[in-house]
């Protein structure tokens, strides 16, 4: 292991590790927060009794349909606009200031014109993704050479085959940068409209605990958050140093 | 089998599209024939139009003027299959390995697995690259990546290779030796070569005739037989000949090369 992440774990642990000591000398008291270790035993309990199953399952399926969708769509639209210059050059503009919206104050609408169902959230949380998706994309196949399209070339590759064996790998390390965002947009995007109003879902089951003083259900959840963003996160990042070394690139 | 297998005839090419100063006349006319099997190089002044030269014949760009045939038959759209190009920039895929990257050069083939696996194990050890085949191209150096380029090109078996100043990357050295194994490999494959480069004594050691561009438009001034027997390799350049024939095509390059560096300096301001 090395030395950097040594440290690292050991910040954490005594992060950890102080917040145990808070709550069990009484410093921070029961009603704000549980010991860490009591928060583990309620994540076990809950996930042991299947009490919320139902909840988990549907912010998960929520998250990957929208990360999915946005995606597909991103990666389509970032293809289609790098072909075409002048549908890129209008856009452009739009897609640096988009992250500028908050694209939560759609939420309501969305609620009034799909009603109370999954695809508010979905959506939401594909607008999040979308943009860093597509924008990634772009700069991804800009980076392609040219001198390995004029390979294609030679070779007679047909443009699928060029776009599938030349183009999308040479550009994949960047593209894998908008895929990274996307996942953490998606959760942001499904859980945040959970809380804010739905009929179900971890965000809601948050929401639900917060407001009836239930900590052992809260922060349960909280930190299985956490755990499933941070697990999905490290994997791609394991993924993309894998890449990037092998290029040479880290 | 006609004894050309290349001709040019009257090939110019004018870009006539974007911005001023358009249109811009970058080549011809050239009219030129390639022997079967020759060593050809063309060396000349920056920016003479020398890659385009070779992408007109590569098939990549078509020429606006004149007509260009392979092997009896026009070039037209797209290249043609038995011709093979090697380019000055790093051209291999970062993506797979040596092998696997070689191998790529036979993805249209429909040779069987074992056929390909032998040509590309032949084109490995003909670059000298079998103990690198697990290898990624960002573990090798800048000449062996280009020799894995080489290698995707000999992998296909074409008849006529185009080179795009495949050493200019490289330093002196390496070139040299690298000038060595291009020469074995032409001996062995029989293949005829179109070597473009900016290094006269480069064009001198390697090539059966050496034609000389001028500035743009650019158009062959000079053609030039070294007369090398075919057997030979770099140490030809302690041959006495081998100084009198760089000297002559500095000659015919001087004035060219002045040419092009006047207009840049004459740029800025108008007084001579």
């Amino acid at each position: 292991m090395r030395r950097a992440t040594i440290y690292r774990l050991l910040v954490v642990a005594a992060a950890i590790g102080l917040l145990e000591v808070l709550c069990l000398t009484g410093v921070i008291d029961k009603i704000t927060m549980q010991a860490p270790h009591l928060i583990v035993r309620d994540l076990f309990r809950m996930l042991v009794s299947g009490r919320l199953n139902g909840a988990i399952m549907k912010t998960l399926t929520n998250t990957l349909l929208a990360l999915g969708l946005a995606l597909s769509v991103g990666i389509v639209v970032g293809a289609i606009l790098h072909r075409y210059r002048a549908l890129r050059d209008t856009l452009d503009p739009l897609f640096a200031t988009y992250y500028a919206v908050p694209i939560f104050a759609f939420y309501p609408f969305f609620l009034v014109v799909f009603g109370l169902g999954d695809l508010p959230q979905i959506l939401i949380a594909f607008m999040l993704g979308v943009v860093a998706v597509i924008v990634n994309t772009l700069n991804g196949l800009d980076r392609v050479p040219t001198v390995l399209l004029k390979t294609a070339r030679i070779m007679r590759l047909s443009s699928m085959d060029t776009a599938l064996r030349m183009t999308l790998p040479a550009a994949a390390p960047y593209i894998l940068t908008g895929i990274k965002l996307a996942v953490a947009y998606a959760f942001i995007g499904v859980i945040g409209s959970e809380f804010i109003m739905s009929r179900g879902g971890i965000g809601y089951e948050i929401s639900f605990a917060y407001t009836s003083f239930d900590n052992a259900t809260m922060y349960p959840l909280i930190v299985l958050i956490l755990l499933a963003s941070i697990t999905i996160n490290a994997g791609l990042s394991r993924w993309e140093e894998r890449l990037l070394a092998r290029r040479g690139l880290r | 089998m006609a004894a050309e297998q290349v001709s040019l005839r009257n090939v110019g090419k004018i870009f006539s599209s974007g911005q001023p100063p358009a249109p811009l006349h970058a080549l011809g006319p050239i009219d030129l024939d390639l022997k079967r099997g020759e060593f050809f190089a063309v060396v000349g002044p920056s920016g003479c139009g020398k890659s385009t030269l070779l992408e007109i014949i590569a098939g990549l760009t078509p020429a606006t003027e004149g007509t260009v045939e392979f092997e009896g038959k026009p070039i037209a759209g797209e290249s043609p299959d038995g011709i093979g190009v090697v380019f000055q920039e790093d051209a291999s895929l970062p993506w797979l390995n040596v092998s696997d990257n070689v191998a790529f050069g036979l993805r249209r083939s429909d040779l069987s697995d074992r056929d390909k696996t032998d040509r590309v194990h032949n084109a490995l050890q003909l670059v000298g690259l079998s103990d690198f085949a697990t290898s990624y191209p960002a573990q090798l150096s800048g000449g062996m990546r280009q020799r894995v380029c080489i290698a995707r090109t000999l992998v296909m078996q074409p008849s006529l290779i185009l080179l795009d100043e495949p050493f200019g990357a490289l330093d002196q050295q390496t070139r040299l030796l690298m000038g060595d194994e291009l020469l074995r490999m032409w001996r062995e494959t029989g293949a005829t070569i179109f070597l473009i480069t900016h290094a006269l004594d480069e064009a001198t050691m390697l090539a059966d005739r050496i034609a000389v561009m001028s500035a743009r438009p650019g158009r062959l001034i000079d053609i030039v037989e070294t007369g090398w027997p075919r057997e030979r390799d770099s140490r030809i350049i302690e041959h006495a000949e081998f100084g009198v024939i760089t000297a002559r095509l500095w000659k015919s390059l001087r004035e060219e090369s002045l040419k092009t560096i006047g207009r840049a300096r004459a740029a800025p301001s108008s007084k001579p």
